[in-house]
């Protein structure tokens, strides 16, 4: 008795141990918000590595969640302009409207991709502040980490000495890491490759990856079987050595196309959660490596 | 950007004035010329870099933060974003349009409830509901944007053919914090779950038999006025609101008076069960006051009739939904279901008349009291089985329940009926922009006719599309 009683203070006394609330729209950034706070800060991820981040719905639990944050952190250039916009302002929480200092967006951060010059729905889906996908090359981890850190150190000044220490022994441990994998990753440059959607933009612009074809006839639009059936016959001419697919997208359209050219069909996490092993960041670009040099073997 | 170019002639004249053969002079000037070419080639390459990179620089768009962040923004560009058409609003066009097979029932309505809106089928005059073969029913404009750091702002234009009409333009507080939103205007009310909702985001070509009995054609509640809610400060998503209003609209009557003519009230409640499943529940109460609220009924002989309600309508509503997709991805499949159920009670007086002196029973103008309750529900379901394609079956039925109509029970023929409609539809999506569907429906709202209804119906949607509610 006496111990479920101690129980239910500590469960009680849970919410006060974490200062700031954070809200991360996708798990990557709700993993790097875990490793600036620690223990100072509650993480909560919005989605998970199975689902498209471009589809979600602005859920009830969303809003609850939304409610009581401190420090909304989204990965910004239009990823969650269908479901985010809505969870914000109806919200009612002040703090993280657009514009106060409670509002993060990533992208913001970072060089961005594939900025299209021409914006017309007629190209598929398109972001018009560029690619979204920032996290899979890791120096823009860092940057995001850097701009995250100050951002939770000004929201909560009394520990903005832990968060800039906890940012620096991170990034201490990241630069290493980035150096080990671009070492192992060095016979990935200018391999040819085939990508379900423009999810590796800045994976394959680190690793000098060459995407010479995207299963979605055009960003956001359903691999059709003409469109396919075209890839299939620019391999001849053009071979490229995997398909890769994150894990929210359907496996058929890279299956088939494994299946037609005996080429490995690749499944990477893309964010943390995506496999058993994408456990954090590290284990992120860990597994995402390992199973990229495992294909082009 | 020539002095290097400069420097190197100069040098190059400098060592050449020793010994100025002819010959020397010769190599001389085609060194010079050589050199001349390799720095020209040189500086416009890098003119081009530069100017690309320039370009770059201007493409790439930064989002202004205001915050007081000691950590410099590492894309600063923002020069694209200066000119003053950034600050358009969003602008995005609904187009919708239909063709509709079904019996002809110029004077279409629901057996044993009255019809919103009076009197409208009078000389050729074709209702929205009734317009058989090819349609355009609704063109949607809408503009929306943020006003300032407090406000955002938002108006539909709603043109039906022949009138455009204001159908929602209201503002909305951004962050009162404490979880409290503010909204005033003219807006959609929060009352049931459908009712928020605009028709191009409906899961059927048409509303429920239950909003076409509570509200009219128009299938929702509008308000002019002002709204108030609240969002719990809970894991689980608990929100309760209030408005108050003009309450001119169905089941109310514009009335030429101070104060709050019309009110309601409501609750959600909603959470997660899983990654998977999410749900929404909610109860809503909606009172307003009617006078000279006029509508048409058959008279004992079976003869038209108008009655004017003056009295007080309250209408209970609960509504739950519930949406499943694997893992919680919905792109490429998912299921929702949804079902709603209300009860309205009418009290005061009405008073018949025989405008159009066809020879009713109410020739003599007759007032007695006017009690009804009257309740109806539907349930439905979608099945989004690939990215593209998606089924789904509605069923509703309503109860026309206790009419009592006073004295002028011996005037005015009182029907007892209970309303069915099944539909079952089926729609394609090239995007998230663009939809067709095809729909059946067997319809046997009016008594003892059934009306086996199909509608091809086409939603697109242009420009700026903003986030649809859950």
């Amino acid at each position: 008795m006496k111990r479920l009683f101690s129980l239910l203070l500590m469960l009680a006394a849970l919410p006060a141990w974490a200062s700031l609330n954070v809200f991360a729209t996708v798990p990557e950034w709700a993993s790097l918000a875990r490793e600036i706070g620690g223990d100072k800060v509650k993480v909560y991820s919005a989605t998970n590595a199975f689902q498209d981040p471009h589809r979600i719905e602005a859920k009830p639990s969303l809003l609850a969640q939304a409610r009581q944050a401190n420090l909304l952190v989204a990965a910004g250039a239009d990823l969650e302009i269908g479901w985010l916009p809505l969870v914000i302002r109806d919200s009612g929480n002040s703090a993280i409207q657009v514009g106060r200092p409670g509002y993060f967006e990533a992208a913001n951060y970072v060089s961005r991709l594939d900025i299209p010059t021409v914006l017309d729905r007629a190209h598929g889906d398109v972001h018009a502040a560029g690619n979204p996908h920032i996290h899979l090359d890791p120096r823009n981890v860092l940057k995001v980490g850097e701009a995250l850190a100050a951002r939770m150190a000004e929201l909560d000044a009394p520990n903005a000495a832990a968060y800039q220490a906890a940012y620096k022994l991170f990034a201490g441990k990241w630069q290493a890491a980035i150096g080990r994998w671009e070492k192992e990753a060095a016979g990935l440059r200018g391999v040819p490759v085939l990508v379900h959607h423009s999810s590796f933009v800045y994976l394959s612009a680190w690793l000098g990856l060459k995407e010479v074809g995207m299963l979605e006839p055009k960003p956001g639009v359903e691999p059709s079987s003409g469109h396919l059936g075209n890839l299939l016959a620019r391999q001849q001419s053009a071979p490229a050595k995997m398909v890769l697919r994150t894990a929210y997208n359907q496996e058929g359209p890279s299956q088939w196309i494994a299946g037609k050219t005996g080429i490995p069909a690749v499944l990477l996490p893309y964010t943390v959660g995506g496999t058993n092993e994408a456990k954090d960041l590290f284990g992120l670009f860990d597994d995402t490596l390992q199973r990229l040099q495992k294909a082009v073997r | 950007m020539h002095k290097p170019f400069a420097m190197a002639a100069l040098l190059a004249a400098s060592c050449g004035a020793q010994a100025a053969t002819d010959s020397d002079l010769a190599a001389i000037r085609s060194q010079i010329d050589e050199m001349k070419k390799t720095y020209e080639q040189r500086i416009a390459s890098l003119e081009q870099k530069l100017a690309q990179a320039e370009a770059r620089d201007e493409v790439r768009t930064a989002a202004p933060v205001t915050s007081k962040s000691a950590v410099a923004e590492t894309v600063t560009g923002n020069r694209a974003e200066n000119t003053a058409s950034s600050f358009n609003p969003e602008v995005s066009l609904i187009l919708q349009g239909q063709y509709k097979d079904m019996k002809n029932g110029a004077g279409r309505g629901i057996t044993g409830f009255v019809p919103a809106g009076g009197h409208d089928h009078g000389t050729g005059a074709i209702e929205g509901i009734n317009k058989r073969g090819f349609s355009v029913d609704h063109t949607e404009l809408v503009f929306a944007a943020n006003i300032d750091p407090n406000w955002r702002g938002q108006a539909i234009i709603a043109a039906v053919d022949g009138k455009a009409e204001v159908e929602e333009a209201w503002f909305q507080s951004l962050g009162l914090g404490q979880g409290i939103g503010l909204k005033g205007g003219r807006f959609r009310s929060g009352i049931g779950y459908l009712n928020e909702q605009h028709p191009h985001t409906w899961d059927f070509a048409d509303a429920p038999l239950m909003y076409q009995a509570m509200f009219g054609t128009e299938g929702g509640y509008a308000q002019d006025g002002i709204q108030l809610k609240w969002l719990a400060p809970t894991p689980l998503f608990l929100e309760f609101g209030a408005e108050f209003g003009r309450g001119a609209n169905f089941p109310g009557s514009d009335r030429n008076k101070n104060g709050s003519g019309g009110g309601a009230v409501f609750a959600h409640l909603g959470g997660d069960v899983g990654e998977a499943n999410n749900w929404r529940a909610g109860v809503s109460y909606l009172k307003t006051s009617a006078r000279e609220r006029e509508s048409v009924f058959r008279d004992v002989g079976g003869l038209e009739a108008q009655g004017f309600f003056a009295g007080d309508s309250a209408t209970w509503l609960a509504d739950f939904v519930w949406k499943w997709a694997p893992n919680g991805n919905p792109k490429y499949q998912n299921f929702k279901f949804q079902s709603e159920y209300f009860v309205r009670r009418e009290d005061g007086n009405m008073t018949c008349k025989d405008e159009n002196a066809v020879g009713n029973a109410c020739a003599a103008e007759v007032t007695g009291t006017y009690r009804t309750r009257q309740s109806g529900w539907y349930a439905q379901g979608i099945y989004q089985f690939t990215p593209n394609w998606r089924a789904g079956l509605r069923y509703e039925q309503l109860d026309s329940g206790t009419r009592d109509f006073g004295i002028n029970a011996a005037n005015l023929a009182v029907d007892a009926y209970k309303p069915k409609k099944s539909t079952a539809m089926v729609d394609y999506s090239w995007s998230e922009f663009s939809r067709v569907r095809l729909q059946f429906a067997q319809d046997k709202s009016m008594q003892g006719v059934t009306d086996n209804q199909i509608t091809m119906q086409y939603i697109m949607s242009l420009g700026a599309h903003g986030a649809h509610k859950f």
